[in-house]
Parts: C-alpha cells; structure tokens; sequence
C-alpha cells in the first residue's frame, strides 16, 4: 500500500517519543540527576532507549582523564615541605619544539651570579588563540611538567587581555593533575619512581648512594 | 570508455611490466625514475597525453587517483606534475607518472582528455603552484580568487605571517618573548601586498571570473513578452548555505526550475594546509590531519601515517607497527566508518527535507563513539592518535569522567564491555532502525530514486572514490584493491549497488555501517587477545629520521579513497605534502550528475556525495 | 523550565520583598530587566557553520545538549531574523566578505560569538597566506569560547556567558535605541590580498613610504 513506508517511519520516531516518557518512570520518585541515572541515560547499553539529554549547567559530563584542553604547568603543591610552588618545567624547550602551532613561548632562565642558563623557564606563555589542543606538549615533556587541562569553561569577553596565558595563569598545583588524572599520574609517577620531580628524585637517589657508600665505608 | 584488460593480468609485478612495455613504445619519451626512493617513469611533456593515452587503454590504468605538482627548487629547478593511476576495479599498485617543465616557463599538456578527473587538480596546481595546463578548458584559480598575487605553493613564495622555512621557529626558545604576529605586520592583519599597491589604480576583480562562459539571461525587468514562459537565470547557492555541508557554492544555471549547468566555487575554507605542512616537522602534520575530513579523523590519521611509514620502511631500522597497533587502528577506523556514514545520511535526509529528526538519531549513536573516542585519544573529534609505527596510547581500562567542575556527573564503564556492548548490539540495532526508518518512506524512495545518476564508465573516468563510485556498480575498495594493516585477515564483502543514484548511495552507507560492524565483532577477540602487547614499534621520537624519497599512502576513508603524497628530501620536514581528498575530487562529477534535474535536487544530490569542507578545500 | 535560574525567580528585584509563597506567581521587576530576561532567552542563532566548530555546534544542537533549553534551537538561515552570529571556524580571506555582508544584514541587536581558536584569532592556521587572524579584526565579537574545537559544553558555557552579558544591558544606554542610523562595515575587498577599505590610507602611506626608500637606497650605495 501507498504510504506505508511514511507510516512505519512515523512508528520509529512515536517508539522513540514514548520511550523518554517510559524511561522517566523508571526514575519516579528517585529523580533521575542520580548518579545511577546518569550512568543509565548516558550508557552505551541496549537498555537506554529514553532521554539522552545532559542538562548542561545543572549537570556536566565529566570528562575522562585523557581529555585534553589548554596546556598547564604543573607545581610543586604550595603547602609541601620542600620547595613549595616550584615549577617542574625545566625549561628544555621540547614542547616549544614539538608544538604544531608553535603556540608556546618560553624565555629560558639564567642563574644572576654565574649568567649560565638554569633549569628553570623566566617566562612561559602559550597564546591560546592558537593551541591546537593536541597534546603533543604533553605527550613529549620529559619531566611530567606540561600536562593538559580539564577546564573548558574559558568563554571570555576579550581576547587580547585574555588570551595569552603566562607562567602564573598556567600554572597549578600537582595536586591538581592527580585529581584530574588519578590513574594516568601513578602510571608516571611510578615510571620516575616516586611522586616527586624526576631531578628531585635523582637527587635523592645520588644522596642515598653516597650515604650507602658512607655507611659502606665506615 | 576502454576496455579493462587488467584483470586478466596475472603476474608478480604488474607495474614493473607495464613500464618495460612503456619504454619498449616509447623509447624517446618514457625514461625510469631511478632517483633513491622514487619510482615511475619520467614522461617528455611533448608526448605526455599520447603516453597517458597508452597508459589508459593498452595497460589498463584507467583510473586517475591523484595528480599533484612538486616545486624542486634548488634540487634541479623545476616543477614536476605527478600523476598516480591504478586499474579499476582490479586494485594492485600504482603506475607513477611524472613530467617536468622549468619553473620560469611552467607549461605542461593538459590529460583532462584522458582522465576527466583531472580537472580540479590541475586547477589547483595552476592555482597554487601556476603552471599552465594546455588545452584545460577551464583553467582559472580553484581554491583562491581571480588577482591573488602569486602562486603560493612555490618554495619561494612567503606569506604575510612567514616567520622561518621550518618549524620548530628559533624565536620561540630560549628567547621566546611573546608577541601576536599581527604586531609585527604594518596593517596589524594577516596581509600583504605587492610593491607600490595602492587604492588609486585598484579595481577588484570582483564576481566576473565565477560568471565566465555563462549567458546570465534575461533583465527580469526587460520582459515584456507576455504569457507563461521559461528564462534562463543564475543562481547562486551558497557559500553561506542553508544546508548542512559547509562554505561551498554553486553557481548554477536554470532554464526554469530545470538545472542547466552548475558550477562548483570553492576555497571558502581554503586553510592552507598544504603550505603550512611542508613547514611542519612530519609528526606536526598529525593533529593537522585531523582538521582535513573532521568528521573521520581517526582514518586520516591512518592514511598519513602509512604514507609516513612507507617512507621510513625506506630506511634501515624500519620496524613496522605491531599487531595490537593494527588491531586497534582498524577498530578506530571502522568505528569512525559508521559515524561518518550515520551522518552522511542524517545530513542526508536533512538535504531532502526531513528537517533534523533523522539527524537526531544518527547523531545520538553517534556520540556514543565519540564517547569512546574521548576517552582512548582525549578528544571527541580532533582524536590525534596514531603516531609512526603504533597509536598514540593503548585503550583504557574504563570508560570513566573525573569529576571537576561543578555539577560534573560521573560515568564509569569498563571499555571492552562497553565497546561490546556498542558493536554487538547497539550499533546494529541503530542500523536496523535507520534501515526501517528510511528505507521504504514513499518520500524519499520518490525523490532518490533515478536522480543523480552517475554511470559506471563516468565514475571511473572523473576519478570518484568511496560509495559514490560503489554505488554506480563498480567493486573497488582500497582496503581489497590494495590492502593495508590487517584487513587481509579480516572476513567482511565490498559493498556494491548498481544504480549509481541518490537511493543506491544511500543504500551503500547502509551496507558499508553493517559491513564495519561485521569487522568489528572479529576485533573484539582479537583486542582481548592481544591485551598487554605493545602498542607502539620502537621508541616513541618527536623528530623521527624520514628517508629521503617519495610515498603515496592511500586508505579507504568513508568518504572515499584519501591519499598522501609525501615527498622527504631527508631533513625534518616534508619537502612537499598533499592530500588527495575524496570530497574534493568526488565533486568534479557533481556538475554533470545535477543536469536536467530539478533545483531542488541538486541539494540532495550534493549531500549523497557527502563533502566535507575541510577536506574539499584543504 | 529546565534551566534554574531561567524560572520567574530570575527576574525578582531584591529591593522589593514578595512573598515566599507568591514568588512562583508573581514578580517585581524592573523594566530592563524583563526586556533583557526575555531576549536573552530567545537568542536566535544564524545557521551557518564555516569548518570543524560547526560540526561540535551541530552535537550541541542535537538531543545530547539540546540548546533549546536556552530557547536557541531556532537557527535561521536568513540573517535578518537572527540575533546571535555564531562564527563556528576558520575564517578564510574569501569568506570573510560574506561574513561581513551577512553581519551588516543582520538586525539590531546583535550579537556575535567566536567559537574555537581560529575564529577568536586564527587558531592553528593563523600562519595561512588565506586565513584572517581573528574575525574581530572585521566585525566586533561579543564573546570568545577558546578550544579547539570547544566542545558542546563548553559552547553552551559561551551562551550562558553570553546571557550575562545581555542581562547587563540597559534600554537607557544600548546603542539600537539612539537616533540616527547605525553605520554598516564596510565589506572587504579582493585584490592582490584582502583589503580592508578601511585602511586605504595606511595602504598609500606604506606605498609611499617603500617608494621613498627605494629611491634612497640607491643613493646610499
């Protein structure tokens, strides 16, 4: 019969119609911003057949720990015992180089009394305006120092003031990048072999050993 | 058209005997590249449509894939056009051809006579690169405008903004002080004009060039002859275009409501892609890749990174990727197959009228994989995640937000479960609901069916790829033609449709998303299988030692076959870089497909073909 | 009312106490702010996509995100019934004139918002011979969502920035109440490069001033 095929597509969109309406049953009395609702309405089951929608400001998605945003760098955390708020970028300069857009800017420290450069940048700045949001920096820095952020909520009404991110605007704590990134900052952290600073733990390692051999020797 | 002998060849090395026979015919014109890395023949441009000739209906290579312009500035002085033309449908490799003309009397034959699909690719070497093409009926700037000054993929042209010839830029480290490339420009734009330029003397070139060997018609106000009758009349649709496939425009010509020609305008997203990926190092193509087709990232990601490791497999210490790499790169590339092909007929049906409930659906499927994609690359669409020799990161164990910012809900889901439970059964049953959706609506089977029709012997000859060419009855796809990764060892059919109209296009994608999800259940086991084995071959380089030579990586995207024509010179960077994009090419059969049709479906018709933008214009 | 603070609660004027029990029913308010209340609630987009933010403005669009909670969904293709210019992309030199044609058809009042890093400044394709570094260098942006590509989240956080911004406004000061005409841009050029009419003079002086030391580096010699 002429029309049928309109009608059985008319089926599939009343099936769906019905559905959320169905689905929200399932939530009566419980509310469905339950985290247990959530899970549901978002999964990639069979099961979910209703609402699909996030209801934005009242509710996000958490993103995994792999997104990537704008880059930050990572600090020591400010109450720590030693060196509170030091910087982990060393300056090298691999993510410079290896950013497709050349969006970041580093001016490399120098030491006042000796004029030899330090490991430690004078200036960073990434201009936000042209990251590209691909990680490389991140993927690249040899120190665990560049890592990509989780916050998107950046909307602003003026770019040139606000746009070209400095040491200070992008730095955070370490802390921080462990909240954000739990599993993937144990995998490094045990890579380097203990949480702190990879330099740090060298440090740290080459102390033991002269006492080791201290000790040894007496 | 000619006839296709090809398939009755069968020896090791068809190339290899198709250039003997060449140099045997030819023994003046056709000389082998025996440059390190290179391969093909080197044609005399004098004989270059006769060679092409031969090439077509002796050898069989009928189909061109990819026709692009190399400047050797300073390593010989010349431009060299290079074509790549493969037999279909019998697949197997490449026979390269290549001719070279000086680069200060750039002039070459024009092979539209041979290949049509030809067309907009010598239009774009005029354009970018300004060597004329001879007997091109319509050789005029495709990407940029009519009066641009220069030809901006020659090695010594420098853009406003030009900073160095190769990046990383010596401005940014250890002195990086920061400043906007605006403030160093006088105009504080991104601009640049010729000595001496001023308004004065300056009359734009305007709209004419788009309007060129057309009849615009009659002045509606001039009319006076009375009674029912039809006119010609110019049409613009677009570039700001109230259908869903970005900044394109179509001048089209109507006697009526009756579609007398159409021609395409593009470069409206013309971004330079190619000028800035020969400035970039070959890993900082990467993530540009993603930006090419942005809907199918992950399979551009693919193509390029073959092409890079054709290269390298070049060198010495060339390791190929590992099993669990391939396993997971086809995973990837199969799921970014039905999230282009749900979209491509969400848009579809969105083209034909069925304003966005179609679309809706396809899209909520849609997410889900991007879900997926979120948590295994880090982005939903610009995914970045193959590197040479493996993937940027294995999955993870789950699927699982962080919370962060207020209000942030949780999710938590084991991957493979979650993957499972996608592939096995919500995927097919999506596909089913489409397939019972659309399929029989009345409407649309009225209004596909016998619109757009592109004939076999036509599809081949302007060089469409992917489900357009599929769908006119021609069984060519790159993964059999000429396999790559592990789709040798995969159990799944190449999806054909004979018809070659809007119906039997949007019937392919059907087939094909069934066909991928036919894929993805056999690497289901094959991931739980291989868990825990290396993701990645060798060490993981930022700056990786490309040998110096020639690669043409092709993959089979969902759009349609999607090439990368890389070219090293040994140092950090590509000495040129171009990609053969589907959508581009597959539009040089747009014109003759919408004659005689309605004006109404030409916006149908350009959605079967399903362009994206990004890719069309580069 | 999905969206919290779109409720009648909104537009109450602290100043004035209404009753708990009435405040569901009944509001005190101030002229400019029931004026702003409402257009910031019907913010029609144009519909019109330039590169990849077009596609994460589409997911936005779609049932995951679904901006018709902000009264959005309704994208006109014409500008003149358009209120909110999304531009969703890289700007190329060949589309910013259109873009600027479509800005100057556009009703009062506007607004425009540059989606990602290539329209707030030129993004990763700033470098281009063909991309315009930002599109504020043509028509002016009212707010900027930085991201490449932002995702629908993120977008929707540009609305929601966006409505703030409306609700400061005040009928007293806002621009499309004042007498005379507001002024068009005028629409760039396409010559050897793009052109801004704008800046013709800056372009003879820079003539001029390449000629004159042309003329003197001769001499030097």
């Amino acid at each position: 019969m002429y029309g049928l095929g309109i009608l059985k597509g008319m089926g599939v969109t009343l099936k769906h119609f019905l559905d959320t309406y169905i689905e929200d049953l399932r939530f009566l009395g419980k509310g469905k911003r339950t985290d247990v609702a959530f899970n549901l309405r978002q999964s990639g089951s069979n099961q979910r057949l209703g609402l699909f929608t996030v209801e934005y400001p009242e509710e996000k998605i958490a993103v995994p720990e792999r997104f990537r945003f704008i880059p930050f760098l990572v600090i020591n955390n400010l109450d720590a015992e030693e060196d509170p708020g030091k910087i982990w970028c060393t300056s090298c300069g691999i993510c410079a180089k290896v950013c497709p857009p050349q969006c970041i800017w580093i001016v490399r420290g120098t030491d006042p009394e000796t004029g030899r450069p330090k490991p430690e940048p004078e200036e960073f700045y990434i201009d936000i305006d042209i990251c590209m949001n691909c990680g490389l920096c991140a993927e690249f820095c040899p120190f665990d120092a560049i890592k990509m952020d989780h916050d998107y909520e950046l909307a602003s009404y003026d770019r040139t003031t606000h746009h070209i991110f400095d040491k200070a605007r992008l730095s955070k704590e370490f802390r921080y990048w462990r909240s954000i990134a739990p599993t993937i900052s144990a995998e490094e952290a045990e890579a380097r072999g203990g949480w702190e600073h990879k330099d740090v733990l060298k440090e740290k390692a080459k102390a033991a050993r002269t006492a080791d051999k201290a000790t040894g020797a007496s | 058209m000619a006839e296709n002998p090809a398939a009755e060849v069968t020896t090791a090395n068809p190339v290899a005997e198709a250039i003997a026979a060449l140099k045997a015919q030819f023994p003046d014109a056709v000389t082998e590249d025996d440059r390190k890395g290179y391969t093909g023949i080197v044609v005399d441009p004098e004989s270059l449509v006769e060679v092409a000739t031969a090439v077509r209906d002796t050898l069989g290579y009928n189909y061109l894939s990819s026709a692009t312009a190399v400047d050797y500035l300073g390593k010989g002085d010349y431009f060299e056009m290079v074509y790549h033309t493969y037999r279909v449908p019998a697949g197997g490799p490449p026979l390269v051809i290549k001719a070279r003309t000086p680069r200060d009397k750039a002039t070459l034959p024009s092979v539209i006579s041979v290949w049509p699909g030809a067309d907009f690719q010598e239009r774009e070497a005029y354009d970018l690169m300004g060597i004329r093409f001879e007997g091109h009926p319509n050789l005029k700037r495709i990407l940029l405008w009519e009066g641009f000054d220069g030809h901006p993929l020659r090695k010594d042209w420098k853009e406003a903004y030009y900073e160095q010839d190769q990046k990383p830029f010596d401005s940014r480290w250890p002195q990086g002080h920061v400043h906007r490339a605006e403030e160093r420009n006088p105009y504080g734009k991104n601009v640049r004009y010729p000595e001496g330029f001023t308004l004065d003397d300056f009359t734009p070139v305007g709209e004419a060039p788009n309007y060129e060997g057309i009849d615009l018609g009659v002045n509606v106000q001039e009319m006076t002859t009375p009674g029912l009758k039809t006119d010609r009349l110019v049409v613009n649709l677009g570039p700001h275009h109230p259908s869903t496939h970005g900044v394109f425009r179509m001048v089209v010509t109507l006697n009526g409501e009756t579609v007398e020609d159409l021609q395409p305008v593009m470069g409206y997203l013309h971004r330079n892609h190619e000028k800035i990926g020969e400035r970039n190092t070959f890993l900082q193509n990467m993530p540009f890749t993603d930006r090419l087709d942005y809907i199918t990232s992950m399979s551009n990601n693919l193509g390029y990174a073959l092409a890079v490791e054709r290269l390298l497999s070049l060198g010495p210490r060339y390791q190929p990727p590992t099993y669990r790499a391939e396993v997971i790169r086809v995973l990837m590339v199969e799921l970014t197959r039905v999230v282009s092909h749900m979209w491509a007929i969400g848009f579809l049906l969105n083209d034909l009228g069925a304003f966005y409930t179609p679309a809706l659906y396809a899209i909520a499927e849609r997410e889900l994989i991007l879900d997926f994609f979120e948590a295994v690359a880090g982005s939903r669409m610009m995914c970045n995640y193959m590197r040479f020799g493996g993937v940027f990161k294995d999955l993870p164990e789950r699927i699982q937000g962080i919370p962060l910012l207020a209000n942030d809900r949780v999710r938590n889901e084991a991957t493979l479960d979650y993957l499972a439970n996608i592939i096995n059964e919500r995927l097919p049953r999506a596909i089913d609901e489409l397939d019972n959706y659309l399929t029989n609506n009345e409407i649309i089977v009225t209004r596909c069916q016998g619109v757009g029709i592109l004939p076999p012997e036509m599809a081949i000859a302007y060089s469409a790829a992917g489900p357009l060419l599929r769908a006119s009855g021609v069984p060519y796809d790159v993964r059999r033609a000429e396999p790559y990764s592990i789709y040798p060892e995969l159990d799944f059919d190449v999806a054909v449709r004979y018809n070659g109209d809007i119906y039997d296009r949007y019937l392919l994608r059907i087939d094909e998303m069934r066909q991928s999800v036919r894929i993805l259940k056999q690497l289901l086991p094959r991931l739980r299988e291989t868990e825990g084995q290396p993701i990645i071959s060798g060490s993981k380089a930022y700056s990786p030692r490309v040998p110096e030579g020639e690669a043409y990586g092709r993959v089979e995207n969902p759009k349609g076959e999607l090439g990368y024509y890389v070219v090293s010179d040994g140092g950090q960077n590509p000495w040129r870089y171009h990609v053969r994009a589907p959508s581009y090419i597959n539009l040089t059969a747009l014109g003759p497909m919408t004659k005689g049709h309605k004006v109404a479906d030409i916006v149908a018709i350009l959605g079967s073909i399903d362009i994206i933008l990004g890719e069309v214009d580069r | 009312m999905t969206n919290g603070d779109s409720g009648l609660k909104a537009l109450h004027n602290p100043d004035i106490p209404v009753p708990e029990e009435l405040q569901s029913t009944i509001a005190i308010t101030s002229l400019d702010r029931i004026y702003n209340w409402c257009r910031a609630r019907s913010m029609w987009p144009l519909l019109f996509g330039l590169a990849c933010c077009a596609i994460e403005m589409i997911a936005a669009a779609a049932s995951r995100y679904d901006i018709s909670r902000f009264g959005m969904e309704v994208m006109r293709p014409s500008p003149r019934q358009a209120d909110l210019m999304i531009v969703s992309g890289t700007v190329t030199k060949k589309m910013v004139v259109p873009i600027v044609r479509i800005y100057n058809q556009m009703a009062e009042p506007k607004y425009v918002l540059a989606m990602g890093a290539c329209a707030s400044g030129g993004g990763p394709f700033k470098e281009g011979y063909n991309v315009v570094s930002g599109i504020d260098k043509y028509i002016p942006v009212d707010v900027y969502v930085p991201g490449c590509p932002p995702t629908p989240q993120a977008l929707i956080h540009g609305f929601l920035t966006l409505q703030k911004k409306i609700e400061s406004q005040s009928l007293r000061t806002v621009p499309w109440y004042r007498s005379g005409e507001s002024t068009a841009i005028p629409i760039p050029l396409l010559g050897p490069d793009i052109i801004d009419p704008r800046q013709a003079e800056l372009i003879r002086r820079q003539a001029e001033q390449a000629a004159a030391q042309a003329a003197a580096a001769p001499s030097e010699a």
